[in-house]
């Protein structure tokens, strides 16, 4: 069976990012980029079930302007067998991502799909849930066990949530989204970044997949949040306690 | 928070506006908050969800669903205590008994058809992120996740980033426009519940229509962390442990001086990968957000991804031997020393909790 997983470029996860001053976003224009670290645990789950010797092809998708081809040659690094790029140069939401997922999905008919459970730019956590919603496929979302049952057909997630964890069985094909706790993805090794950059990578534009992007969002504006005022450092636990009953009034 | 210029006009809002999809219309809308109930009464993140669609000047429905009687004692309590819902809707069915996606985004993709709300509000838990984003490509729709402020009917605050941005975005989209909102953003004041003189009518969902094939995903189990400290998203203490703690023995400490303040403990990411507690009690950008009155972080250097969950805290202290630690950045009362000699002297020194 194939695993489509898809792939976000986004500002490094270590980077203090900086608000532009006409704020119209954040300065990512000589900013370190990377994969999104979920999608890095996506891409490293799909690769253990295809180890495992359930799956036999994995296909890595990126959608976004050509710096793009960058993450999906790590990840074919790591080992997924071919990438997929839409090319498109402003700004894609969820919804516009979900549309061309689909497309991509009844072209390639994956029997599982694996994103990450955000994007660490935009925080938005919702385009594995509106590709299983548009697709009509089960949906576990916040993974952080993965069980395929290929005999059956079916897949068996253990979910983060509030308050614990939750199980849930999924039937094929079905949507997956991961948790931080999933897996500890590995690092592409030099030999297989060489090798990577003769795996093939297809490129598509939305127009090619018959998908209209309009948005429904505009961003009016995007500021810094308040600053905290300074703190002051105490020399020993009475003077805190003495802080937090008198001048914050907090116990 | 609330849009002046049309508070006085929202009385009047007759059924045409009620079930127009077009989007000019929306502002005499009405909203619909998707609930969450245990044990007969609603959730308080949901609460935060009821009370910011009081800002949004519509009419306010309730849906709850599930099976048995604490869903119907549910019901009848947000339909008498809860002044601002004009309408409880009620969907009882075994499909419902457990947080399916599936079942849940039919449900609403279903009460919307009949209802035509001009937006649909849910709290950002693990339940509203699950169901909403799917709810919302059934109809179509951009959802706005993790709302923090609502500007005005289309226009809302929201942190990117890990909380390091803030993006006012507007939603020009039809109807309905999809929210969850961050509960700590939205906090119900204490007491707030009270009985009201006229009683919000409940209504059951017609549910001959629902046609969901729920073959395709089935609840297995559900294992939750059994403690009797108040609940990490809404307790007005937290104390929290990074790596330093060294292992799941000495989080103890910890705990022991949480349960003396009355607070709920929190942990880094650090703590949870390394066994020391369950990751329920990760606060960050991709754990639990809170906005405590106190929070107090020991031996937690303070990343990017832990001050997204409890940068706006109102008063952060930080305990920290690293002089040199960037939580002393955001802490409005640090203190360099060693956790394992500072927790035994604030449990012997702070006054017994009443």
């Amino acid at each position: 069976m194939k695993i489509m997983v898809a792939i976000k470029r986004v500002v490094d996860y270590a980077v203090k990012i900086r608000v532009k001053p006409d704020k119209t976003g954040v300065v990512t224009q000589n900013v370190k980029m990377s994969m999104n670290p979920f999608c890095e645990i996506a891409l490293e789950e799909a690769l253990r079930i295809r180890e495992s010797g359930l799956a036999s092809e994995i296909v890595a998708v990126s959608m976004g302007p050509t710096q793009c081809i960058d993450t999906l040659r790590t990840g074919l690094a790591m080992g997924a067998d071919r990438g997929i790029h839409v090319e498109f140069n402003d700004a894609l939401y969820p919804l516009s991502v979900a549309n061309i997922f689909k497309k991509l999905v009844e072209i390639e008919k994956p029997s599982l799909v694996i994103l990450g459970k955000q994007a660490i730019d935009d925080d938005c956590n919702q385009t594995g849930q509106m590709i299983a919603g548009l697709l009509n496929w089960p949906q576990g979302t916040f993974a952080s066990k993965v069980v395929l049952d290929k005999e059956k057909q079916v897949v068996t997630v253990d979910r983060e949530v509030d308050d614990g964890t939750e199980t849930v069985c999924l039937n094929l094909p079905a949507v997956i989204t991961t948790d931080l706790r999933l897996n500890q993805p590995r690092y592409a090794t030099l030999p297989n970044i060489m090798k990577a950059k003769s795996k093939p990578i297809k490129k598509f534009t939305p127009e090619d997949l018959n998908v209209e992007i309009k948005s429904d969002l505009e961003i009016v504006e995007v500021t810094e949040p308040p600053k905290r005022k300074a703190g002051v450092m105490l020399s020993s636990v009475d003077e805190l306690i003495d802080k937090l009953k008198n001048e914050a009034n907090v116990i | 928070m609330i849009l002046g210029a049309i508070t006085k006009r929202t009385v009047s809002f007759s059924a045409s506006h009620f079930l127009s999809r077009s989007s000019s219309s929306t502002r005499y809308g009405s909203t619909l908050v998707i609930a969450e109930h245990e044990g007969g009464v609603i959730k308080a993140p949901s609460l935060s969800a009821i009370l910011a669609a009081t800002s949004l000047n519509s009419s306010i429905s309730l849906l709850l669903a599930g099976s048995g009687s604490s869903l119907h004692q549910a019901a009848s309590q947000a339909s008498s205590t809860h002044p601002s819902i004009s309408q409880v809707l009620v969907a009882d069915s075994d499909k419902f008994k457990n947080p399916l996606a599936e079942p849940w985004a039919k449900l609403v993709h279903l009460v919307h058809q009949s209802g035509g709300y001009s937006h649909i509000i849910a709290a950002s838990s693990s339940f509203g992120k699950n169901v909403m984003p799917r709810a919302a490509a059934l109809l179509n729709v951009s959802p706005i996740t993790d709302v923090t402020r609502i500007s005005d009917s289309h226009t809302f605050v929201r942190p990117i980033y890990a909380g390091n941005a803030l993006c006012t975005v507007r939603y020009t989209g039809s109807s309905p426009c999809i929210l969850t909102i961050r509960s700590t953003s939205f906090p119900v004041p204490k007491n707030s519940v009270d009985s009201k003189s006229s009683e919000a009518s409940i209504s059951e969902v017609d549910l001959s229509t629902f046609d969901e094939d729920l073959g395709n995903s089935r609840f297995i189990s559900q294992t939750t962390q059994d403690d009797e400290l108040p609940d990490l998203g809404n307790a007005r203490t937290v104390i929290s442990g990074g790596r330093a703690l060294k292992n799941a023995e000495n989080f103890k400490l910890i705990e022991n001086l949480a349960k003396k303040l009355g607070g709920a403990v929190g942990a880094t990411r650090a703590a949870v990968d390394a066994g020391f507690v369950a990751n329920d009690l990760q606060v960050g950008q991709t754990g639990k957000i809170v906005a405590p009155e106190l929070y107090i972080a020991f031996g937690i250097s303070g990343a990017i991804q832990h001050l997204a969950g409890m940068r706006d805290s109102k008063v952060i202290v930080a305990v920290n031997n690293d002089a040199d630690a960037p939580i002393f950045q955001v802490a409005d009362y640090g203190l360099v020393g060693d956790l394992f000699e500072v927790i035994p002297e604030l449990l012997e020194k702070l006054p017994e909790k009443k």
